[in-house]
């Protein structure tokens, strides 16, 4: 498999009204891909990640989202995610519907769906509110065999998962190294993959047993340095926490925020002229 | 020999590192708990196993990380496992004996709210959410809470139950049939909270130097009760001062260091 601009990837396979999960948790995060769905205009997406942290803050703020389904919606170590907070609690730039889990249960959700179960089983916990009030739909279920109390929750199957990954080999595997969170479990429940990643190699630098996504599962592959920043690549290039910090500052007035994506994303052609614009490309 | 002195934070940190036992396997909480843990492992707990539910197993992190899935976390990890292992295999598989855990509001069975200010539909403050929080205080064997007491957070009834404590009290988390034993200890800028034995109500069981019983009932948004025997706090010894100061000033220095993206000069020709 060729590896193809991330334009054409994200063109040919990121449609309206889709179900997209780009995973990645704090690590890996595709950023390359969610600002190019938002300088495509993408619509109504239905977006999928465990822990939406700023790109999520940029699609919603950016009106490409119509639901979230998430299990902690934050700025890791630094607050809210104000974008979030202002479609949520002002509807602006428009009403966005949550499907709400905990981590516990969206990450059987997608072990289920990358399963082909229906259903993804843990133990019930102590009793709180969620399982009433979020939209999730989890239920209370007796195990058939011991009679313990399980919570059974939906499996999730998105129509497309968005990974970063730092390797792609001549034949097209990827290699994910590192914190990787549920990639793997949202990339094999996924109806289409589409992965960016740090570099092409000849062989991939992969011990036996690592994570290592094969050609034939994935759809599209796109050579994008630096395509996780300001999150990181393990072996590549550290966190940028300090702009994270920044974040917090930029997302909090909505114009503020406007004419910051207009200046980073918009007015760019690709990542590479967003990171030689935040000067952080060497 | 000059006085110690030192800021309610500081005090705060250093009881909650007192806290942890040596060779405890701990799931820690990113904030207040992730600092709380790491100096308990540079001072009294060298073996103190600290798991980060980004799935970084046994991590002795030279300074603080901003998120929980910072590359220094991964890079000093006995093991690095994918999320739903965390959870599955370490924490409903029972291998967890603390939890760590904060929130935004508490109530007196020390059930805890991190979701919503207001009403769920129509929340006036909405906050991250649950994470693995509720499957935290459900299965770690013991929960530990660390919180700044005040009236809006230390509430008389929650705007929303995001995790179990001990539910309604008087035995009503273990009728459940809930694998842990709940919130053993409350850390506040204070004192400390534990539950009586009976009800399962949080009581005053210490104070910090300086600190009186009126600001703790002030600074409570139920009638608080008080242990008999309440104990005084020593003041934090001038060690553990030291290492919790040198810990912020090396995750200062880490977090402000500028991030440089190497881009291969080929980039361009490889359909980028």
């Amino acid at each position: 498999m060729e590896p193809m601009p991330l334009r054409e990837a994200i063109a040919r396979h990121v449609h309206d009204g889709q179900s997209v999960a780009l995973e990645g948790f704090t690590h890996l995060i595709p950023f390359a891909a969610g600002h190019e769905i938002i300088r495509q205009r993408r619509r109504d997406l239905q977006l999928l990640r465990m822990t939406p942290d700023v790109i999520f803050d940029q699609m919603i703020g950016m009106g490409c989202v119509r639901q979230l389904t998430f299990s902690w919606g934050g700025n890791p170590g630094v607050g809210s995610l104000h974008r979030l907070r202002d479609a949520v609690e002002h509807q602006w730039p428009a009403p966005l519907a949550l499907i709400e889990h905990t981590h516990g249960e969206m990450a059987v959700a997608y072990q289920a769906g990358a399963s082909g179960l229906p259903c993804g089983l843990m133990r019930r916990g102590a009793q709180t509110d969620l399982a009433q009030a979020s939209a999730a739909g989890v239920r209370h279920v007796p195990c058939p065999f011991s009679g313990i109390a399980l919570t059974a929750v939906p499996a999730i199957n998105p129509d497309v998962t968005i990974l970063h990954a730092q390797q792609v080999d001549a034949a097209g595997n990827v290699l994910i190294r590192g914190i990787v969170g549920a990639a793997k479990e949202a990339a094999m429940a996924a109806r289409c993959v589409i992965v960016t990643v740090e570099e092409q190699v000849e062989r991939l630098e992969a011990d036996i047993n690592s994570i290592v996504l094969p050609a034939w599962i994935i759809a599209a592959v796109s050579i994008v340095p630096g395509g996780a920043y300001p999150s990181y690549a393990h072996g590549y290039y550290p966190r940028d926490n300090r702009f994270y910090q920044e974040w917090d500052v930029i997302a909090r007035d909505r114009q503020g925020f406007e004419s910051w994506m207009q200046r980073h994303v918009l007015e760019v052609p690709d990542h590479a002229g967003h990171l030689q614009l935040l000067g952080v490309s060497a | 020999m000059s006085e110690i002195t030192y800021t309610a934070d500081e005090m705060m940190t250093i009881t909650a590192a007192r806290q942890l036992r040596n060779r405890a396997v701990c799931f820690v909480g990113i904030g207040l708990p992730s600092a709380a843990c790491n100096l308990a492992r540079l001072t009294h707990a060298p073996d103190l196993v600290l798991i980060y539910e980004s799935g970084t197993v046994g991590t002795r992190p030279d300074s603080l990380p901003l998120s929980i899935g910072d590359g220094e976390l991964a890079e000093t990890a006995v093991a690095v496992v994918p999320l739903p292992e965390v959870f599955s295999y370490y924490l409903q598989g029972g291998r967890v004996d603390v939890g760590f855990l904060g929130a935004a509001q508490i109530d007196r069975f020390g059930n805890l709210n991190s979701t919503v200010i207001g009403e769920y539909e129509r929340p006036t403050v909405r906050l991250p959410g649950a994470g693995g929080a509720p499957e935290i205080a459900t299965h770690a064997r013991e929960v530990l809470i660390i919180m700044k007491q005040s009236p809006r957070s230390f509430v008389a009834s929650l705007d929303f139950r995001t995790s179990g404590g001990y539910l309604e009290g008087h035995g009503a988390r273990r009728a459940q049939g809930c694998p842990g034993a709940g919130p053993r200890t409350v850390i506040t800028d204070i004192g400390i909270l534990r539950p009586h034995p009976q009800t399962e109500e949080l009581r005053l069981v210490a104070l910090y130097p300086g600190k009186t019983l009126q600001e703790a009932k002030a600074a409570t948004g139920w009638p608080l009760q008080v242990d008999d025997d309440i104990e005084i706090l020593a003041p934090p010894e001038a060690a553990d001062l030291r290492a919790l100061r040198e810990l912020h000033a090396r995750t200062a220095v880490a977090h402000a260091s500028p991030v440089r993206i190497p881009i291969p000069l080929n980039a361009n020709a490889r359909g980028r």
